[in-house]
């Protein structure tokens, strides 16, 4: 139970530190100290009726000290503002409501002379209260580099003087879009495993950015669109193996995730939003239906890429195609996209080639996705896929001959052409 | 704070812009020169014209040319003073913006 509520408000005392402090690590150590010493009396006292208030007037009482004792520290006396007497009685402060500056911490440290990959580790650090350990093994990266990463980028705000501030208007738009990718980022290529599930951790920065920015619709969206994918989660396997959508039990998908997320996505189209997360959510909910409305979703995949440009987002729009006009047209539009090293680029090419009969080109393509599989169970589908077409009949083989010599001398005359390019 | 923008040129880069588009860059710089946060500044000769002085393993020897032989070469650096990154960064972006094919580094100094 303590340990929910320190979790709960990690973020916020360490924002209102780093805008006393204007230091992230010095804000970290004193707020741990507090954390620890909360840990301690609260156990016996009971939990304050304000925690974070409890919490920050312990960790800039401990900071004042610090940068009393501490000569390196001096200069800083002068710039606190705050800094008004000797530290006062932790208990007097518990009532003052101190404003919440999160949403000055992560555009902090979300801000675009941070590397994309430092972004990540920092906002996972000192909103998400995440340990380093924690950080490394969401992301597989070895401890001492991502101990490294988190060093270099909070030395490189200090150093390089990021400034502790929500951006300016004009500069709003693309900062926010910066945060919103990091989060979703997080959501999306965090791995989970043991206590550190980096979907949720995500939905929860996804929160705090929906109770900061109530008005801003991509924020809502953002939010929205998580919720209704994370809802899915306890049906995406059975028994190790991959279940596809169209196969999910939908007994098992998060009712109140879903009510949740449709909610949002309500509030963020009231708002007028018609950004990129707020579309991806309403294809998300439209996937939830059944029948699938497929013209609506082909509709919305227009709409994104004409925002994004994303040949993925013209991929997924491309098996929408396939529902309304049939898998050749589908396969028209797949063969224009540039995604050869894509993995579901040639699954979905497959898939399509399958429900047309050609079976030798199917499995051609499924091979190609498999070499590029991440996961076991994916790989596990796929060859399933495989082992399905495989020939069975003397036409099957001729049809697999025909096909295969046919990739070959293709490839060769490619090869040939390259090597006479190329003066050999 | 005080923060060098490292200006970086493309070889070319002046050549291939039109008079006009010389003309703008040309006026926002030395607008931006005048202004009371903004110097000292250097401008350097091309880098045809440098010399580089290298410690190498029996001691110094001189090099026809710059550190780094590369595309974009260093042509000068200005001097700002700003209250944080995002005000030195939107000086460096006012400039950028027109002049495709360039660069500009912006490294806090030391006091």
């Amino acid at each position: 139970m303590l340990e929910d509520v320190f979790r709960a408000e990690w973020g916020r005392v360490l924002a209102a530190l780093v805008g006393m402090l204007s230091d992230i690590e010095l804000a970290e150590e004193v707020a741990q100290e507090a954390f620890v010493t909360a840990s301690e009396r609260w156990p016996r006292d009971g939990v304050p009726a304000n925690p974070a208030g409890w919490l920050i007037a312990t960790a800039r009482n401990r900071a004042i000290d610090r940068i009393r004792r501490d000569r390196k520290h001096a200069g800083k006396i002068e710039e606190l503002r705050w800094l008004t007497g000797e530290p006062t009685e932790d208990a007097a402060d518990e009532g003052t409501r101190f404003p919440d500056e999160r949403l000055e911490l992560i555009f902090t440290c979300c801000h675009p002379a941070l590397a994309p990959e430092s972004q990540v580790a920092l906002t996972l650090r000192t909103l998400g209260g995440l340990s380093t350990e924690e950080i490394a093994r969401g992301f597989l990266v070895p401890f001492e580099t991502m101990s490294k990463r988190l060093t270099r980028a909070k030395h490189k705000i200090r150093d390089a003087g990021i400034p502790f501030e929500v951006p300016s208007d004009h500069l709003l738009p693309e900062r926010l879009d910066a945060v919103l990718a990091v989060v979703y980022l997080i959501f999306n290529e965090g791995w989970g495993g043991g206590r550190v599930d980096l979907a949720a951790e995500a939905i929860r920065l996804g929160r705090a950015l929906v109770e900061l920015m109530p008005d801003e619709s991509e924020a809502l969206g953002l939010l929205a669109l998580m919720l209704l994918n994370d809802s899915r989660r306890a049906a995406r396997f059975a028994g190790g193996e991959l279940v596809l959508l169209d196969d999910q039990d939908r007994s098992l998908w998060d009712e109140g995730q879903i009510i949740e997320g449709r909610g949002l996505l309500a509030r963020a189209l009231a708002l007028q939003g018609n950004g990129p997360y707020v579309i991806q959510a309403a294809i998300a909910d439209l996937h939830l239906e059944q029948p699938r409305d497929w013209r609506e979703i082909a509709l919305l995949y227009e709409v994104l890429f004409r925002l994004s440009g994303s040949p993925i987002v013209e991929m997924n729009r491309a098996v929408a195609v396939a529902e309304i006009d049939g898998p050749e047209a589908a396969l028209e539009v797949l063969d224009r996209l540039p995604l050869e090293d894509y993995r579901y680029f040639h699954s979905t090419r497959a898939d399509l080639l399958r429900r047309l009969g050609r079976n030798a080109e199917a499995r051609v393509a499924y091979a190609r996705a498999l070499e590029l599989a991440q996961t076991d169970p994916e790989r596990r589908l796929l060859e399933g896929r495989i082992f399905e077409l495989r020939p069975r009949s003397r036409a099957d083989w001729d049809e697999f001959w025909t096909y295969t010599l046919n990739e070959l001398k293709e490839r060769v005359e490619r090869e040939v052409g390259e090597d006479d390019d190329r003066g050999r | 704070m005080k923060y060098a923008l490292l200006v970086y040129n493309r070889e070319g880069m002046r050549e291939a812009m039109s008079d006009e588009e010389r003309r703008r860059f040309d006026a926002a710089v030395d607008e931006v020169l005048a202004r009371p946060n903004v110097g000292p500044w250097v401008r350097l000769r091309d880098v045809e014209s440098a010399t580089t002085v290298r410690h190498g393993e029996s001691g110094l020897f001189l090099t026809d040319g710059p550190f780094v032989d590369s595309k974009e070469y260093l042509a000068g650096f200005i001097v700002v003073d700003a209250a944080n990154l995002d005000q030195a960064l939107a000086v460096a972006a006012e400039l950028e913006e027109l002049r495709p094919g360039g660069a500009i580094e912006v490294r806090p100094m030391r006091d």
